[in-house]
Parts: C-alpha cells; structure tokens; sequence
C-alpha cells in the first residue's frame, strides 16, 4: 500500500462532479445510482490509486475510509481515530466511511487480531501526508514558508497572524498539492494525541440503540429473491436426485435451483444442496422444508467424533512427528524425581455469530455487486473468481455490519452461494442461513487431544518437557490432502513455548478432516492454552507451590525467546517481525503479576470456592486471568473473572476492555458448554437449545485491567483474551473441589 | 389481507396467518431493526411488543396479532433519546450491535413493571436474550442507569 493521490483532473472525471475538495483518492463517492441508500456505489478502480482514505469536502466534513470490517471489535471506529488524530481532523466533522473490496487498501481480511496492529504505522502515515498537503495548501495561500502554520482542529492556523482557514476551504487548494515524500512526514508526538488512546464511542453507536443499522441480513433490493438452501449434511456427500413439485407450490417460492456438487478441496465453494428461492424468508424457509432430496452421503458418513478422538490419542502413542526439540528428554526424565502426565481434549467447536452467514448478489451491467456480512471482502471476489471464472474485478464487494463474525465470515462460502443463485435467476439474490445451517454447516474449530508430560527435580522445578498434539488441520479446507497440524496452527501457543525447559520434546500426529475446519477466535490457542495452562497447574500442585510461582519460576529469566534458535521450530509469530514484536517473558511475568497484585487469588476462601489462573500470549499480545469459582451440589458459578491484558499501545481504552468482557464470556461458552458431536458423518447439535452460549445469568462480574497501554508497539486484542479462561476455570475447579477437569465442555462433569 | 398495528402506523400486508411477525415486519413491511438469531425462540435477538408483552417474533404468528399493537425498536424512539438508549449510549453497551434491538425491546418491559431491578431481577428478564458478543454486564449497568433515569423523569412530572 503506498499513498498516493488522484490528480485534480482524475478526481473531476471520476466523480462526476466539480468544486469538490482534497481527495487522497476516493472511493467515498455517493452515486445516485446506487440502490441501497446507506451503500456506496463500488467505483472504478485504478491500480496506480493507491491510498483511498481521506476526502475534505468543502462543507469542512472529512470522510474516512475504514478499510477493515465491523463486527463488534470496534476498528470502524479505531482505524478513523488513527488517521483523524495524525490529520488534525475534528472527530464531530468526520464520517466513517466502509471501505469496498479493494487491494489498494492491503490485507482487508478482518481476522488474526490485525486490523490495529498491522495499520497503525500506516494509518498514521496516511493521516500525517493529507494532513500535510492541507498546511502546505495553506502556506500557498497566505505565501508564507509552511513552517510558519500548522493545522489544528480541521483549521489551519498561520502562526504568525493567528488567522486560520478551514480545512473545507483548503480541500481544493490542498488536492492540487504534490503528493508529499513519505520520509518527510512529521508525526505527532504522543502526548499530543487528541483520539489515539481515548474512549471515543463507537460511529455506529446511535444506529444500534434505534434499529437503525444495515447488517448482511437487512440488505434488500428491488425484485429480490430470498434463498434458503437445503445442503448436504454430510461433507462431500452430493444430491443424486430431489423432488421440487411440492416447494413450488408452497406461496412466494418462485424457483428451486440444485446447487453445484461439493470439490474434493472444499475452500470457499458452495456446499452441495438445493436452493429454494421465494419472495420473502418465511416462504423460502417453508418451500426448503417441503422438498424432497436423495443424498448420496458418500464415504464421510461412517464418520464419528468419539471414535475420532480415539484414533487421535493412538496416532499420538505410535506415530507422532517431531515439530521442535531441545535437549534430551530421556535422560531428564530418568533424572527426574517425579514424573507426571495428563491428557486434555477439547471438542469441535462452532463460531455461532449472533447473525448468521448472509449475502446478496446482483448480476447487471457487466458486474456484480455484492453486499454480505463478510469480514474479507477480497476473498470473496478472489473465491468468486475461482468459482465463476470471472475476473475477480467483475465482483464489488460492499460489506454490511456484521452481528459478530468470529472467524466464521473470513470463509466466503456463502458469498458465493449467493452469487451461484444470482447468476443462475439474473436477479438480485439474498442467501440466508438458519441458526441451524450455522451450526451444523460451518468452518469448525477442530478437536483436538494434547498429552503432555513433565519431570521435576527434587526442588519442585520442572526440567523435562513432552507434549504432543494432534487435530485436523486448518489446511484441510484449501487442500484436501493436508492431514496433520500446520505450522502456524502449532505456533499459536503449542510449539511458541514461553518456558524454559532443559529438555523439550514436541511432537503431533495426523487427523483427518470430517468436516469443513476453520479458524474460531483464537484458533488453535484454544485447546493448546488449555492444556499448557491446566497442565503447569498440575504441576504445581504437585511440587507443592503456588501456580504462579509455578508460571513465574518456569518462565526462566527475563530474555526474549527465538524458537527456531531454541527449538528448531519456525514460529511465525503472527506475521510479525521479533524486532517489532518479541518474545518476551518479561511482558509474560509482568502481565501475570499485574493482575496477581490486584485480584485476591491467596484469600482465605469457604468450602467449595476456588481461584484458578492462566496466562498466555497470543496475537503478539500477553493476557492473563484469575476466576473464582463455587462448586456446590454439583453446580458450578462462575463468581468473579479478572483479566489483565498489555497489548502495547492501545488506540481505544473502552473497545479493548469491551473485547475482553466479550473475550472472557466467549471462553466461558466453550469452556462450559461448547460442544459440537458428529455423528455419522452428520454435526448432531443445531441451535442454541443444545448448542448453548453463555447467558446472562451465567455471566459473572467481569473486571479488566491494561498494563503498559503506551509502550511497545500494537498487538492484538480482539482474540487473546479467550486463551487462557478455560483453563484458569478447570484450575479454579481444582482449587475448589480437589477434581482435576482435562476434557471440555465442563458441563459434562457438573451443572453450570 | 391482514390489517397490523406496528408502531401506531396502520399497515395492511399480504401474509399467511402462520407467518411470523419477524418476517412481516422485515420482509413485508420492511422495518429490519428486529432481526433474527435463531428462529426457534431462544435468543430473544427478535423480540417485539405485543399489546405490551415482550414476545419472540421469530414464534409467533402474525395471525394473533390482527388486533393489537405491535412495537418494536424502531419506535422507542428514532432520535435515540429515551433514557434506556441514552442509558444505552452512555455505557457503551453494543459490540456487533446485532442482538440490541432484542436487548433493548425486552429491558423496556422490565423497567415498565420494576423500577428499581436487582440483579437477579435483570438475570431472570433478560436471559432469555443471548448476546454473543458478551456485553451482558455493560446491559445490566444499562439497565439499572435507565431505571433511575426513568424513575427520576417519573419524578419530574
Ligand atoms: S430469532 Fe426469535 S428468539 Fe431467536
Ligand atoms: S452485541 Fe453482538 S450479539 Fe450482542
């Protein structure tokens, strides 16, 4: 992404319109064509473009552009504070804008926790160049060398006169300017900052409390077509015949259209199965259920979950592969005066986003438009590509709100259902999915079982290390072949191991895919934070110490941990670099220790209560958390959680602490009663009677902590709370009962 | 044709009785502020009023509603400024936003008979409504500054 700009010329013919303002290029253009008000019309894009963020319209209001999608983790609002406190903008003159599909903008995938820490630098940068432009339109104006003024507050001011001029009175001035030279941007300094670090509330606030919001779902279009699509419930089972005759006569259905057969690699196609399309929802719901569909289930439907866990426990004993060593854990293990094992499972699992998958699309005038609850909209022209063999060009991608994503809305699977049925009927097409079609039907986070062993010495101290993993691969969804766990799944919190062990064994073995996997908030932190921490728990207990000292002692000196240097294995590191973001087990300790200090873990408790404790670093961000449970009558309350979390420099204080009160309750629903079973090829749970999340009544008190909000460089917020809260329930359990829990949900064991 | 009261608005639609007031409010009528999660009446993401009873749309048919008065979020106020959303606004409450109007719709019917709710009280009116994203405890702050805020507005007059 480089910043660039249209030239005035450009600009007047690209928007049609004259006596605009600064345009640090466009795509903000309100097109009386377009047919959905609150949308944007996609506009024409040109590769040369590069930085399309930033207008000033001669009303003095700024439009920027949010590049990422919103869904619930606030960068709609954190990405414009960025780029409004580096351009002096006035946050009540400034509208959001949600930026299209478009490489220009760089990775829009709107997952990995990145949307902050992967754009601050740039924002900045792209705030700071159109801010400049706008002074140096100033010092041309007044003829005055451009150090002498300086903008401030969406005016420019001339430091030795005092006059200033507005910003919508510099646009046209400022649109003219060069483009200024990167490296001769000044930054603010922080403690200038006006947006950047403050609680701004978030631009769709208003909307949300009146109803007023458009989410994938309330896209609606003239001459639409509702779709509710019947798929195979077994993966790569295919149609082999069906009987539409009585899903047409039900009133509003208008068609019945055989999707296209599942690929052997699944990536974002379409799911095999027959659309029912009507006028309205409730009719395409009721034609879907009227049809009749002879599967042919294929071989997936011997399948089953419990059976699965089985094979994964064997492949670990016979057959596993090594992923990264140090030492010799033989011989620690002989010299060792203890030597403990323990096995933990964690369940498939499903995203189950408040609003379920949706997207319309719309054939005309040689492009098609698409508008959907999808957090990467370059993927879905990308995958539309593949599937039509249209240029991805072809396909302008606006996204709505999401009502939550969780990873579920990177796959773009349901775009191109959409755009399947738009094609085939010439009309504007909604895809909407049921809760059940959510959760039977997904990207599913895998199950997943880790043994782990460790060695202490005589002084309670851990000196050897085994551990061993094994789930079906992520990389199954975009190659059909991949069997065993990737190395970015094992460096999300298995083989980027923090402690320092003299012997280190770590090792996986193979899974097959009977479902589509995907990525869930956290991913493969889940499971792998859950048996690191409940493990060293264990461990603990054993050596007859607190678990924190256990952390703290484990964790080694201060230093900043190269695991290719350490173990042989290439950790990387959430995509960034260690000089930017280390390794350090200083910020580990610390955050420990931030939360230790303040939250009673070592009170004197009654019968039945405990504290448990994790922490973790996920997303280049170190979070930990303190829970104090009741176990009673076989019931379990979740009393109080505490977190604390240093994601370095933190752009807005509320939205971080609203992503951990979220994370905290997200961990708790998977913790407690997160569960999915396959069953004969089939997902047996299907709404949220038996696929439950936390509800109010079993949401405790939640208390947030920030460490270190100013120093260090972003890192992600949006998933690292959830890690560590399974486990510091299962070790609260502990605390509490003397029963050591090593297979989620709890709900198995006791009541919640 | 079926005559609907929604908001104080008369509307006339062409719905089967057994069609959901969910989907004749967003389908047919086009108000899309109540929305849909689960379908089955379990998440509350697409509760309305009926003759002041908070109901799940999703369930119910809009046959029962022929002479009564349906509200939903889009009538509490479209300038957002009764005091359960300014209580709403002030907490910062939404995350993805998805589950408010459902939140929002089943609050009120709460506020309206206990003006002054525990948390238990909260707990066992709202959990009816699941909101994944897990503002639960900024909902019952919410809540309990939109009781004082009405109770003192009550005051006033
Ligand atoms: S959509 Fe009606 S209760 Fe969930
Ligand atoms: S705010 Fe997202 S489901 Fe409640």
């Amino acid at each position: 992404m480089n910043t660039s700009k249209l030239s005035r010329r450009e600009f007047l013919s690209y928007a049609g319109i004259a006596g605009s303002g600064l345009l640090l290029g466009c795509s903000s253009l309100t097109s009386s064509k377009s047919p959905l008000p609150k949308f944007i019309e996609p506009v024409d894009n040109d590769p040369q473009r590069l930085n399309i963020f930033v207008a000033i319209k001669p009303d003095n209001t700024v439009e920027i552009v949010s590049h990422r999608v919103e869904m619930g983790q606030g960068s709609k609002t954190g990405i414009p504070q960025i780029i409004a406190d580096e351009l002096e903008a006035d946050w009540n003159q400034v509208n959001v804008i949600q930026g299209l599909g478009d490489k220009r903008y760089g990775n829009q995938n709107t997952d990995g926790s990145t949307s902050i820490r992967k754009f601050y630098d740039k924002l900045r940068e792209i705030g700071a160049s159109a801010r400049t432009m706008l002074e140096q339109a100033a010092a041309d104006y007044w003829k005055v060398p451009v150090e002498q003024v300086y903008a401030k507050n969406n005016r420019v001011i001339n430091k030795n006169t005092d006059k200033s001029v507005t910003f919508g009175d510099l646009a046209e001035l400022a649109s003219k300017q060069a483009l200024p030279d990167v490296k001769t941007l000044r930054y603010k300094s922080p403690k200038d900052f006006n947006y950047i670090g403050k609680p701004v509330p978030v631009v769709d606030l208003h909307d949300m409390v009146t109803g007023n919001t458009t989410f994938g779902i309330d896209v609606d279009l003239p001459n639409m077509l509702v779709a509710s699509i019947e798929r195979c419930p077994v993966i790569h089972g295919q149609v082999k015949s069906f009987d539409a005759s009585a899903a047409l006569k039900v009133p509003g259905v208008v068609d019945v259209i055989q999707m296209p057969a599942t690929p052997e690699t699944v990536l974002f196609f379409p799911l095999a199965g027959v659309a029912v399309l009507a006028t309205n929802t409730w009719a395409a719901m009721q034609g879907r259920k009227a049809l009749s569909i002879e599967w042919d289930l294929g071989e997936n439907q011997s399948y089953d979950s419990d059976e699965a866990f089985k094979a994964m426990h064997k492949t670990l004993e016979k057959s596993p592969e090594v992923v990264g060593k140090k030492g010799d854990i033989s011989k620690g293990f002989n010299a060792a005066k203890k030597v403990i094992e323990a096995e933990y499972k964690v369940p498939y699992l499903a995203h189950a986003p408040m609003e379920p998958p949706m997207a319309t699309a719309w054939f005309h005038d040689d492009i098609c438009e698409i508008w959907a609850c999808v957090q990467n909209p370059q993927a879905v022209m990308e995958h539309a590509e593949k599937m039509t063999k249209l240029p991805k060009e072809t396909f302008k991608v606006q996204p709505t709100l999401l009502g939550g994503g969780f990873g579920r809305k990177s796959k773009t699977d349901f775009t191109n259902e959409a755009i399947f049925l738009a094609d085939k009927t010439k009309k504007p097409v909604k895809v909407v999915w049921s809760r059940e079609d959510d959760i039977q039907l997904g990207y599913f986070h895998a199950g997943a079982v880790q043994t782990m062993k460790a060695g202490l010495d005589d002084k309670g101290k851990i000196t050897t290390w085994h551990q061993k993993t094994a789930y079906p691969s992520i990389g199954s969804t975009f190659n059909h072949q991949a069997n065993s766990p990737a190395g970015f799944e094992l460096g999300l919190g298995f083989a980027d191991l923090a402690y320092d062990f003299d012997n280190v064994l770590m090792e996986k073995g193979q899974a097959k895919a009977p479902v589509r996997i995907g990525w869930m908030r956290s991913v493969c932190n889940i499971q792998q934070s859950f048996a690191l921490n409940s493990f060293l728990d264990e461990a603990a207990h054993e050596a007859n110490i607190t678990t924190e000292n256990m952390i703290l002692n484990s964790l080694g000196e201060n230093r900043n941990v190269n695991h290719e240097q350490v173990y042989g294995f290439k950790f990387n590191n959430y995509g960034e670099k260690l000089k930017r973001h280390p390794y350090s087990t200083e910020r580990y300790k610390n955050v420990l220790t931030a939360l230790t200090a303040k939250t009673p873990i070592n009170e004197k408790l009654p019968k039945g209560q405990g504290w448990g404790i994790a922490v973790h670093r996920s997303f280049v961000s170190y979070v930990s958390v303190a829970t104090k449970v009741e176990v009673k009558d076989g019931h379990l309350t979740i009393k109080e959680v505490h977190c604390a979390i240093d994601c370095g420099l933190g752009v807005n204080p509320d939205r971080i602490k609203s992503q951990m009160e979220g994370a905290m309750l997200f961990g708790l629903s998977l913790a407690l009663m997160g569960k999915i079973d396959i069953k004969s090829g089939k997902v047996v749970q299907s709404n949220f009677h038996d696929y439950p999340v936390v509800r109010m009544n079993q949401a405790p008190e939640i208390v947030v902590h920030l460490v270190n909000e100013t120093e260090n460089a972003p890192g992600g917020v949006g998933e690292p709370g959830v890690p560590p809260v399974a486990p510091s329930i299962a070790n609260a359990i502990f605390a509490a009962t003397g029963k050591r829990y090593r297979e989620l949900p709890l709900n198995q064991y006791l009541s919640v | 044709m079926i005559k609907l009261n929604v908001n104080n608005e008369m509307h006339e639609v062409d719905a089967p009785d057994d069609m959901p007031i969910l989907w004749v409010l967003r389908d047919l009528l086009n108000r899309k502020g109540t929305k849909f999660g689960c379908g089955i009446g379990q998440c509350g993401a697409c509760t309305v009023h009926v003759n002041g009873q908070p109901v799940r749309s999703c369930i119910t048919p809009v046959g029962i509603a022929k002479n009564a008065k349906i509200a939903t979020i889009e009538g509490v106020d479209p300038k957002g400024e009764h005091p359960i959303q300014i209580a709403w606004k002030d907490n910062n409450v939404p995350q993805c936003g998805y589950c408010q109007s459902g939140q929002i719709m089943s609050a009120l019917t709460l506020l309206e008979n206990n003006t002054n709710p525990s948390d238990e009280d909260i707990n066992n009116h709202m959990s009816g409504n699941i909101c994944r994203c897990g503002t639960y405890p900024r909902i019952k702050k919410a809540i309990k500054d939109a009781a004082v805020a009405m109770a003192n507005n009550a005051g006033d007059k």
